[in-house]
């Protein structure tokens, strides 16, 4: 199992990749422990305080990289989710139904955070900012996804249904993004951007890819976490579940 | 279709649906001629969204379905042609009551052309894009609700560039690059949407 593809097909079963998730977990929540409190010490101890915005702006630390997390972990899910049509392996699409849920939560969170953010900055919780509105669309995409895997009886067919309308939202991802951005300039020329912001302290940077780094690893612990209860949950029928059964104390 | 007045359910809804909208925020011309892109364009959304229940449930329900599936005839034709025809009953009656619509609205003359064409290249992203929450939900509980939770967020650029039409042509400008966007994404969902509306249907009927 040294080297190379034999290795990584492997791991592409629910019997085998079940203990692998099971070991590789404690280490990603453990990253994401660590570089969380190291990000949040950066942002209230050490990142100076903005001259235009006071101690408000240091929400950016979690707004940011939860709004990247929320952006990049639908392009992770459609992929999963193609695999898993394309090969028809049944853990490609486990991890994309994994991911839904956390990637909503980040986008739910982006909306949430920012809101809090725009309230003392802009003197609104909402503004029909081009990424605002982005950003609630693609809350929607989640949205969609986990209702309609949701809705269908037989999971197989939920995943195979999920995964084309994760597809077909990953093209519509960035024309979505282009359109609301066109409708806004559109429509009121120079608004509020979150691009202001003045050249960025180094600190400042420091600490959101720290942050960034966090929720890096909070969603793959996460993610491993819920495809464990997933594979459990599907393949209860299965022979190597019950062996995992016997086998706990 | 299987009945002759669906299609006046349709454009029925569309009629209503932009009516209350001067009950709602009251009579005065300058604001119904500001919003009237918009409300026209939303209103036509919605319509073609309650179109799509019947677009493949009868048709799964009895059978006939599957048997389009297992025709020698690529899947893709049969939808695209099912996809044509929706837009036919359910599209088209929009487009040709709208001009009536936007006179109420006491939109001038040039922009109820604009706003013809718009609705005319963006129906049938509408019917499309439509198929594909179409397909995904057939033979699912609750199908009308999520069909129109799938397809909503999806129908964001066709709103976004068809309103935007009228309303820079409203405002002296000129409608074409939202027409050209428009149609590119019309371009776009035509070879996408019945690719993906074919492997929805394959997938609900194995």
């Amino acid at each position: 199992m040294s080297n190379g593809v034999v290795h990584w097909f492997r791991y592409a079963s629910p019997q085998t990749f079940y203990p692998l998730a099971g070991r590789l977990l404690p280490w990603f929540a453990l990253l994401a422990a660590l570089s969380g409190a190291a990000g949040l010490w950066i942002a209230f101890f050490v990142a100076p305080t903005d001259a235009q915005q006071g101690e408000s702006y240091r929400i950016i630390f979690v707004h940011v990289p939860v709004s990247w997390m929320s952006m990049f972990l639908y392009l992770v899910m459609a992929g999963w989710a193609g695999l898993g049509l394309a090969f028809n392996t049944r853990l490609s699409a486990m991890m994309a139904h994994a991911i839904a849920p956390t990637g909503a939560m980040f986008a739910f969170l982006s909306l949430w955070t920012g809101a809090l953010w725009g309230r003392p900055t802009w003197g609104a919780y909402w503004v029909w900012d081009a990424r605002l509105t982005s950003e609630l669309v693609l809350f929607f995409l989640y949205l969609g996804y986990m209702a309609l895997h949701a809705a269908v009886d037989d999971p197989r067919r939920g995943d195979r249904a999920a995964a084309v309308l994760a597809l077909v939202g990953a093209i519509n991802v960035p024309i979505i993004y282009f359109s609301v951005q066109w409708w806004n300039t559109l429509h009121q020329g120079a608004s509020v951007s979150l691009t202001r912001a003045p050249s960025m302290a180094a600190t400042m940077l420091a600490g959101m890819l720290l942050m960034a780094f966090a929720f890096w690893m909070y969603s793959i612990a996460a993610v491993l976490a819920r495809v464990r209860a997933i594979m459990l949950e599907r393949e209860a029928h299965m022979q190597w579940t019950h062996e995992l059964q016997e086998a706990a104390p | 279709m299987r009945r002759r007045s669906e299609p006046l359910f349709t454009l029925g809804f569309f009629v209503v649906v932009t009516s209350l909208f001067p009950l709602g925020l009251g009579p005065e011309p300058e604001l119904l001629r500001r919003i009237a892109p918009g409300v026209l364009w939303v209103a036509a959304l919605l319509a073609s969204m309650l179109a799509l229940g019947r677009l493949f449930g009868a048709d799964y329900e009895d059978g006939t379905l599957e048997q389009i599936a297992l025709a020698p005839a690529p899947l893709m034709l049969a939808v695209g042609a099912k996809i044509v025809a929706h837009w036919l009953v359910s599209g088209l009656p929009l487009v040709l009551v709208s001009p009536l619509l936007a006179l109420q609205y006491g939109l001038p003359g040039d922009v109820i052309a604009h706003l013809m064409l718009s609705l005319l290249i963006g129906t049938p992203v509408l019917s499309l894009i439509g198929a594909i929450a179409a397909a995904l939900t057939i033979g699912v509980r609750g199908a009308g609700v999520l069909v129109a939770l799938l397809a909503l967020p999806l129908y964001v650029p066709a709103l976004v560039f068809g309103a935007g039409a009228v309303d820079a042509r409203l405002a002296g400008l000129s409608a074409a690059p939202n027409l050209a966007l428009l149609g590119a994404c019309l371009a776009l969902a035509v070879l996408f949407a019945p690719l993906a509306t074919a492997a929805a249907i394959r997938i609900a009927l194995e």
